[in-house]
């Protein structure tokens, strides 16, 4: 239930500031908040609130649209299981299915231990990988139930090593140094054209 | 020219023989590294692009007749020429944001040749003086958001992206941006307002689409991935090069995910325009037809949102314009195969149900529609429809999308073919989507509706008591 901390207040800053305006970083910040607390907290929301300039009503109803967001505390390994039409045809209910079963919860539902929480997903693009899942947005190809027991073994054993905690994607951030940076347009303040368009006029009359 | 097997460093990607124009550097396991772009003519298309007027450029990609990958197929060059005149500045925000079910051609773009695609979005920027650059990629997508961002870092670092790009003129940052799980921000005005900071929910248009008042209200350019990764070739080759592939009307190559009861499920690039359908299920170069014992029931031609194709569509080529005619929609590339074991009503519903979850709301056909459409669907598999349910579902989707809808021609029952597009009674066309699978499966097979239904009047009702 926090606000970002110093460090990613820091790195909440120099998002802002590769765009024309402070509120197009808010999922990108909303991201940011999830990777620090594992969901997005309501204090968080209003921290990111006040950092991009808008209120937090209008950041909790960006939040709210996406299904990534989590507004409450969900599993460390959320396991997304495809059931749409590629999946479906060759078992991907039947995955879930047997994951509802191993882990005793339903889709939607997190364990009593709080490691894992199943979710029933629409297409994660790797059709022709099917039955396939997400553990934390990282893919596993077609997941067979034996499969699926190891997967789970190896998550309580720590052995997925690729697998971070939910709420991190990327592992690498972009970083722009400052004299590479081309800068930001705003919307209102550029109303030249580009330095490298030669002739404006020409551009004009096309 | 190929090898004709799976790459293990890329899994669902077969290297079949043919041209290869966008995924020509898959073969190499790091062909997401800067080195391994620059060792094999990366940023080549760029120094040559620069080396010629941004005009020049424009010409080029609108003589090369670059279709848009994304779905709807418009020719690249032709809504570059649609940013208004002396309006500054511009932006281009590269659409990455794939989420529609089958598809999955710019997630390998992305994780495995993510040089490709930088370049050509600043090949894009040079050419139409777009002054920013914003990469938004599907927030499902870790591995491709990790290598985009390793990417950019090295290319700002090596002078390729930033300030005075290669000691020109040239200045574009390019930032890179996740989205967090929406399927409708894949929609371009949906995207613009998602990258506002706001719930992706699509603008009006017409009369004002985003090359005339984007982002911020600025012109703006949407690109594709695909489109967008076809750029440094067509520079490098010239257009005439280009069009040498493919047929007149859809030249150069295309991505496509096939996926589903074949033998050999994958994606596959390919000669856009004169491969057909048949070709690419059953050739020996792509899928090797339908898996063993088993025999071709219907297709998906074009991803969730297209209506269905039959056997006796096969012969058809993978161009837009006779697959609209036909009653379909290449869309996104993503061919779903069904046999003849699959429950038309289920394989129905579960599409119906992807529309259902992910319409965003805004119109009223589309938010009521696809859930009624998805409830009733759902009792008629469950085995309680109700005799009128076939006609309820028909009128539903009638609200959505008034009049005929797409669908193939049926000659057994003596159905002609309805051309693509639908209309709509909503801004955007997901809500006319969810009608596709609803229309392809109860013309052709009504009866699996109805055995379903009559089964159920058939359950005995035992007294129950006292």
């Amino acid at each position: 239930m926090s606000r970002l901390s110093p460090e990613n207040v820091t790195i909440a800053e120099e998002i802002i500031a590769r765009y024309p305006r402070p509120k197009s970083a808010l999922i990108p910040l909303l991201h940011l908040a999830q990777e620090q607390d594992g969901h997005v907290a309501d204090d968080a929301m209003t921290h990111v609130a006040e950092l991009v300039g808008v209120t937090p009503a209008e950041v909790l109803g960006t939040c709210s649209f996406y299904e990534m967001f989590k507004r409450h505390e969900v599993g460390t390994y959320v396991v997304n299981v495809c059931t749409n039409i590629s999946c479906q045809l060759l078992g991907g209910e039947e995955l879930l299915h047997h994951a509802e079963t191993v882990l005793g919860v339903k889709a939607g539902g997190t364990t009593d231990d709080g490691l894992f929480t199943i979710e029933d997903v629409e297409c994660i693009a790797a059709c022709t990988e099917a039955p396939c899942l997400q553990v934390n947005y990282r893919y596993r190809y077609h997941v067979t139930n034996d499969d699926f027991d190891q997967l789970v073994d190896d998550l309580r054993a720590g052995r997925a090593t690729d697998v971070p905690e939910h709420g991190v994607l990327a592992t690498v951030r972009q970083r722009i140094a400052g004299d590479r940076l081309a800068g930001v347009v705003p919307p209102e303040v550029a109303t030249e054209a580009p330095v490298w368009l030669p002739d404006p006029a020409e551009e004009r009359a096309r | 020219m190929g090898v004709n097997s799976y790459l293990a460093h890329a899994p669902g990607y077969v290297d079949n023989e043919g041209p290869k124009i966008v995924t020509g550097r898959f073969v190499h396991e790091d062909s997401h590294t800067l080195a391994r772009s620059l060792a094999t003519g990366g940023y080549d298309g760029l120094k040559r692009a620069l080396e010629q007027s941004p005009t020049s450029i424009h010409d080029i990609v609108r003589d090369a007749t670059l279709l848009g990958r994304g779905g709807a197929g418009f020719p690249a060059g032709v809504k570059w020429g649609f940013c208004p005149p002396g309006v500054w500045p511009r932006y281009l925000v590269v659409n990455g944001d794939e989420s529609e079910p089958g598809t999955y051609k710019d997630r390998l773009l992305m994780q495995r040749d993510p040089h490709q695609l930088i370049e050509g979005s600043l090949i894009a920027c040079y050419a139409l003086g777009l002054s920013q650059c914003f990469l938004y990629v599907r927030g499902e997508m870790a591995l491709a958001q990790e290598r985009i961002a390793i990417a950019l870092n090295e290319a700002y670092d090596a002078g390729l992206v930033g300030t005075n790009i290669l000691g020109t003129d040239l200045s574009v940052d390019i930032v890179l941006h996740w989205g967090a799980g929406a399927y409708i921000v894949g929609e371009e005005t949906a995207l613009i307002e998602s990258l506002e900071g706001n719930r992706g929910m699509p603008r009006l248009k017409p009369p004002f689409f985003p090359a005339a008042i984007g982002l911020y209200g600025k012109p703006t350019i949407v690109n594709n991935v695909e489109t967008l990764a076809n750029l440094p070739w067509i520079i490098n080759n010239g257009a005439a090069a280009y069009k040498a592939f493919g047929s007149e009307t859809s030249p150069g190559t295309r991505m496509f995910a096939v996926s589903g009861h074949v033998k050999r499920p994958g994606v596959y690039e390919v000669e856009h325009g004169t491969t057909t359908f048949r070709e690419l299920l059953y050739g020996d170069n792509y899928c090797q037809g339908i898996r063993a014992g088993h025999e071709l029931k219907m297709f998906i031609p074009g991803g969730g949102s297209a209506p269905w194709f039959f056997p006796e569509q096969l012969d058809l080529p993978l161009e837009a314009r006779p697959v609209g005619a036909a009653g379909s929609m290449l869309g996104s590339g993503a061919i779903v195969v069904m046999d003849e074991t699959t429950d038309a009503v289920k394989a129905c519903l579960r599409v119906v149900r992807f529309f259902a979850r992910e319409s965003c709301g805004k119109c009223t056909p589309c938010r009521e529609g696809t859930s009624w459409e998805e409830t009733i669907l759902q009792r008629i598999h469950d085995g309680l429809g109700r005799p009128g349910d076939i006609d309820m579902l028909l009128d539903i989707a009638d609200n959505i999308s008034p009049g005929p809808y797409p669908t193939a021609a049926d000659e057994a029952n003596g159905l002609d073919a309805v051309p693509f597009p639908p209309k709509q009674t909503t801004i955007c066309p997901l809500g006319p989507s969810s009608v596709a699978p609803i229309t392809s499966a109860i013309r052709r097979f009504r009866h699996e509706f109805e055995a379903k239904i009559t089964a159920r009047e058939l359950i005995p009702v035992e007294a129950t008591g006292p």
